[in-house]
Order: structure tokens, then sequence, then C-alpha cells
């Protein structure tokens, strides 16, 4: 039982890790419906900006502010070269795009900085806290407590502040929002921008996990049945989504695992979703659509 | 001024059926398939078969098996990959298990248990549709292969998962020579786009391109979603399956599974955009282009002076180059390079005068 425990509480645990890649695509679907995939290169991006600056000798602040200065302006490149010119089209082309986008900011980033493997400390040692007789991952907490903290962030930020207002009026209906005078480019460009600033806390901490390294790009493929399951337009889906798919994915690993030799990981998560979504097309939190013709 | 079409009325309606209604554009076809199948197996050397022509062929396949489900039907997919594998380990699993078994019944039986697996991933699109389609077709597309990797019944327990296709023969011609393996993939590929062409064009294709521009719309005139958005999966599934054949038994003469990754399927897609959703012909355009491009950079960047840009570097700015360009397909050329062609038949009419 207390093995059963542990590996939930750790799948719990790297679930949370997931909710913070899949947060960072809510967002942008909520402000400009895209289906946004070079969030996993924004992730890449950011952390590796942060590292190769900390080792050029730069100090922690410093190399962060440059961090998301570079993450900011890219934003704005994004909302006035890429966003800007296909205004109106089809999400399709959209999505397509934001291919292309994760082609282009991958190569750049390891164009600028090179593709060897960094390593990442952010002074937090990873050893096991005993916890009630159950071994939990510092590290772990420490994500979970960043994933809650800026979750309250953004809830503050989209709730009690002026610019969180337009966004969520331009979400609700980009036509309306226009007519009342919020002005569309800039509310991309912002939310583009606070997508960067949760890449890059996504980056940091996946980079401490794993290493920065290109497969950080790829953790936007973890996001995925997060975001199906949590529903796209959800910030507290992509948390229960991540929680949903960390703990059932290692449990699936530990205890199905075996009986087919091991590697289930991968595709478990896809095939939960799959599963889910017959059941609810929308997702958990998702809104069905309604549709006229 | 010879690109006139005044005078050519079709007067039947088995002209307004032609696969072609202009003569110069039947004419220009002819003289294209007459060099492709007369020519270039005679001229063409083996580098030109083995790493452009097959691949390129094979790559047009999957194209247009993916244009149909994503370009006609409007079902986005991402595991095109996934069904390539499947389509190529049931052909080599057919030809083993039935000796004698002539590669091109192999072929099509990989083509119907890709069909299979496609219909089977492709039942969620019943329920779901949109972004959220792309989960079910990952879902096939981390699960087949690895399926194929971890089960060694799939490759007859051969220990590196690799294995050598058996030689293709025709009517005792041997014809594993890359000139012949060319033959053979030209054949196949022509045939099925002839049908796939004919295809879209036909009552099923129209219901396809009703159910992409709007299924609810398309349900309320009375078209069975489940039967469009279904057949879509399965003849797609079928062309890739094929394609999938293709690749393994003409152009690489193994079958493995880790060929037709993730990347595989974005390589497709990427065909699909760059070429032109919605289009036959965008598939070969695409295709031609996602083969022609890197080696082109990479003779660019040789005759640059020696040293200005490593080999690590060229990888990352093909990388780069690529991104940008998707997106300026995008936003420039919403229509892919087909519409190139629409431009140029209505420039080419006019000529030389301009307006």
């Amino acid at each position: 039982m207390d093995f059963f425990a542990e590996v939930l509480i750790g799948g719990l645990l790297s679930g949370v890790m997931y909710s913070l890649v899949a947060i960072g695509f809510v967002l942008i679907y909520k402000a400009s419906g895209v289906f946004n995939f070079a969030q996993g290169a924004m992730v890449l991006f950011g952390a590796l900006t942060y590292v190769c600056l900390l080792e050029k000798g730069l100090p922690f602040w410093a190399a962060l502010g440059v961090a998301l200065a570079a993450l900011l302006a890219m934003a704005l490149a994004v909302e006035r070269w890429v966003l800007r010119p296909l205004v109106n089209r089809p999400p399709i082309t959209l999505f397509m795009a934001t291919l292309g986008l994760a082609y282009l900011i991958e190569g750049g980033a390891q164009a600028l900085w090179g593709a060897q493997v960094h390593a990442l400390d952010l002074g937090i040692e990873d050893v096991p806290l005993d916890v009630a007789g159950l071994m939990v991952s510092r590290f772990d907490l420490f994500a979970a407590a960043t994933a809650g903290g800026l979750v309250l962030a953004l809830s503050l930020l989209f709730n009690r502040t002026r610019v969180g207002l337009s966004l969520r009026a331009v979400a609700d209906d980009p036509l309306a929002a226009q007519a009342v005078g919020i002005r569309l480019p800039r509310v991309w460009a912002a939310v583009w921008g606070v997508a960067g600033l949760v890449a890059l806390i996504t980056g940091l901490m996946w980079g401490a996990r794993l290493g920065v390294q290109f497969s950080l790009s790829l953790v936007v493929l973890k996001a995925l049945p997060v975001l199906i399951i949590g529903g796209f337009s959800s910030v507290g889906g992509a948390i229960v989504g991540g929680l949903i798919v960390g703990a059932s994915e290692k449990l699936a690993e530990v205890y199905v695992g075996p009986l087919v030799d091991g590697g289930i990981e991968n595709w478990f998560p896809y095939l939960l979703a799959t599963v889910l979504l017959l059941v609810r097309p929308a997702g958990l939190f998702g809104e069905r659509p309604i549709e006229r013709v | 001024m010879w690109f006139l079409e005044a005078g050519q009325f079709s007067t039947r309606a088995a002209h307004d059926r032609r696969l072609l209604p202009l003569w110069q554009e039947r004419w220009a076809l002819a003289a294209v398939l007459a060099v492709a199948l007369g020519v270039v197996p005679f001229w063409g050397n083996d580098y030109w078969f083995s790493a452009i022509l097959i691949p390129f062929l094979a790559l047009s396949l999957a194209g247009l098996g993916l244009n149909l489900l994503t370009g006609y039907a409007g079902q986005l997919s991402l595991g095109s990959a996934a069904f390539m594998a499947a389509g190529a380990f049931a052909a080599y699993n057919a030809q083993l298990c039935l000796p004698g078994l002539p590669w091109w019944l192999g072929w099509g039986i990989g083509g119907l248990v890709a069909a299979a697996l496609s219909v089977l991933f492709g039942l969620p699109s019943l329920r779901i549709k949109g972004f959220y389609l792309i989960v079910s077709t990952l879902a096939a597309q981390f699960l087949i292969p690895w399926a194929l990797v971890k089960f060694s019944w799939f490759s007859h327990g051969s220990a590196s998962g690799v294995i050598t296709a058996p030689p293709l023969t025709v009517a005792g011609w041997d014809l594993s020579h890359p000139a012949g393996r060319y033959l053979l993939t030209l054949v196949t590929v022509l045939g099925l786009t002839w049908v796939a062409h004919n295809m879209v064009r036909s009552e099923l294709g129209r219901q396809w391109m009703a159910v992409r521009d709007m299924d609810t719309a398309a349900a309320v005139i009375g078209i069975s979603l489940p039967r469009a958005k279904l057949l879509a999966f399965a003849i797609s599934g079928f062309y890739l399956g094929v394609a999938g054949a293709l690749w393994a038994f003409a152009y690489l003469v193994t079958v493995e599974p880790h060929g037709f990754d993730l990347a595989r399927s974005f390589q497709i897609l990427f065909i699909v955009i760059i070429g032109g959703l919605g289009s036959v012909a965008g598939a070969f355009l695409g295709a031609a282009f996602i083969v022609l491009f890197p080696l082109a950079l990479s003779n660019l960047a040789g005759a640059l002076p020696n040293g200005w840009i490593d080999a690590g570097q060229l990888e990352n700015l093909q990388k780069m180059a690529f991104g940008a360009l998707i997106i300026l397909v995008l936003i420039r050329e919403p229509e892919g390079l087909a519409s190139l062609w629409q431009r140029w038949r209505s420039r080419a009419r006019r000529w030389p005068l301009r307006h």
C-alpha cells in the first residue's frame, strides 16, 4: 500500500510539471484561439538562454532578466510577423504556423547557443523528504509550489487587473472586444509575453530535472494529453489534467508496464485522453461550443 | 497565345469528367509521363533513382494520402508515419506468411491493414473534431511504432528489428535494381493518383469537402458524417500504408520502425501544407520541395568558402529556414505551391498581353 501511495504521489507531482507546460498553452488558446505548438520550443529557448548567460558569468537576476526580455521580444515579433498577417485565417492554418514557428525557434536557439547539454542547478537539493512515512522528492514539492504560485498569480492577473479584463474580453468575443476599443494586437503581444514567462519558468523547472537540452522542446508532447483531458480553455483544467496524466501514467508503468515489457509511458496518456474524449468530447472542463449553420 | 481556351467547349458529359479539360494540359501531362516512363529509367543514374526519385514518389503518395484526409475531409492527423509503418510491416509479414505472394498483392495487404488501423484510430472523429482529434492520431503515432519495436512477432524475431525485403519481380523479370524499383514505384503512384484524382471529383469527394467546410451544415443537408469521415480515414490509411510499403521495399529495401517516427509525420504534414491543402498536384509539388530543399541547401553551403558554415550549424539553419518558409507559405500562399500553377495558367492565357 505504501508503495502504491509513493508511486501515486510521485506521479501526481510529476504531473504538476506537465501542467506547467500546459498552462502556457491554455493562456494562448484562451486569448487568441491559437493552438500553440511552439510552446515547447519557447520552453527550450528560455531555458537555454538563461543557462548560457549564466555560464557566460552573468549573475542570476541579470540572466533571468535578459532571458525574460528575449522571450518578450519574441512575443512581440510573433505577434507582428506571424499572428497579424494570419488574422482571420482558419484555426488549422494558425496551428500549422506555430509548427513552423517551433522549427524556427528550435533551430534559432540551437544555432545561437549550441546543442550540447547544460546542467542547471536551481539550488534545491533533490533529497527525498519523509512525509508521514512516504518518501517525497523535495524538488517535486518545490515544482508543485511554483505551479500553485503561478496559477494564483495568473488568476489574479485575469480577475483583478485591467489587462486581465481585456484578455478575457478578447477570449470571449474578439469582434466585440475590438468594437469597445480593446486593441487586439496589444492583447496578443501581452498574452504571448505572459506565455513566454510561463515557458521560462517551465524551462527552468524541467531543465533542472533533465538538463537543458533539445528534449525540453518535446515536453510539449506531454502537455497535449493534459490539455485534452483538462480542456483547452481552463487553467484549472490544465492542473487537474496534469495530475491525472502524471498519476495514471506512473501507475500504468508500474502495474501494467511489466506485462507488456515496459515503455508504455509514451503513449498511455494519449490513449487515456482518447478514451476520455469519447465520453466527454470537450474535456473535463472545456466548454462545449454551440454551432450555428 | 498558345494557351487559349477558346473553342474548347465540352459538348458531352464525358468531356466534363475528363482528367484535364484543356488539350494543352493533356499534352503536357502526356509529355511528362512519357519522359518519366520512357526516358528517365534509361538515362537516370542510380543516385538519382535511390536518393531523389524513389523517396520523392513514396512521399508524394504519403502526402496524397494525408491530403485526402486533411485537405479534403478536414480531419487533422499527426499519425501518418504510424500508418506507413503499419503498411510496411503488414506487407512484409504478408510476404513471409504467404510465400509466393506477388509483391503488389503484399503492398495491397499492407495498405488494407493500415486502412483498418486508420479507421480504428479515426473512430474518435465521430465524437470529437478539430484539435482534439490530434490526440487520437498521436496515440496511433506513439502506439504503433512502439508495438512494432516491442513485439518481435512483427519482425519475426529479427534481433535488430531490421529485415531485408524480398526481391521484386514482374513476370520473371527481376526489378530489384534502382531503375526497376523506380518503375514499380512510379506505376503504383500513378495508378493510385489517378484513382484519387477521380475520387475527389466524385460524390464522395464532394461530401468530404462539405464535411471539411462545416460538418454541422453537411449533416443538416443529409450527408452521413460517420460514413464520410470513416471512409476518409480508411482511404487515407490505405494510401499511407502503400506509401509505407514503397518506402520500405522500394526505397530502403529494409523494414524498420525507426524511420516512421513523429518527425516523418510532420514531414508529411509539411508536404501537404507547402504543396497545398486540398489539391492532388500539391502533394507532388510539396514532396518535390521537401526532398530537394535540404539537398539544395547543403549544396549551397558546400559552394560557399570552406568554414563559413559548419555541418552542425547547417542543420540548425536548415531547420530555421524550413520553419520560416512554412510561416511564409501560410501567409503569402495559403493555397500552397499548387496555386502557383493556377496563377501561371491564368497568365499564360493572356500571354504576351498583360493587364
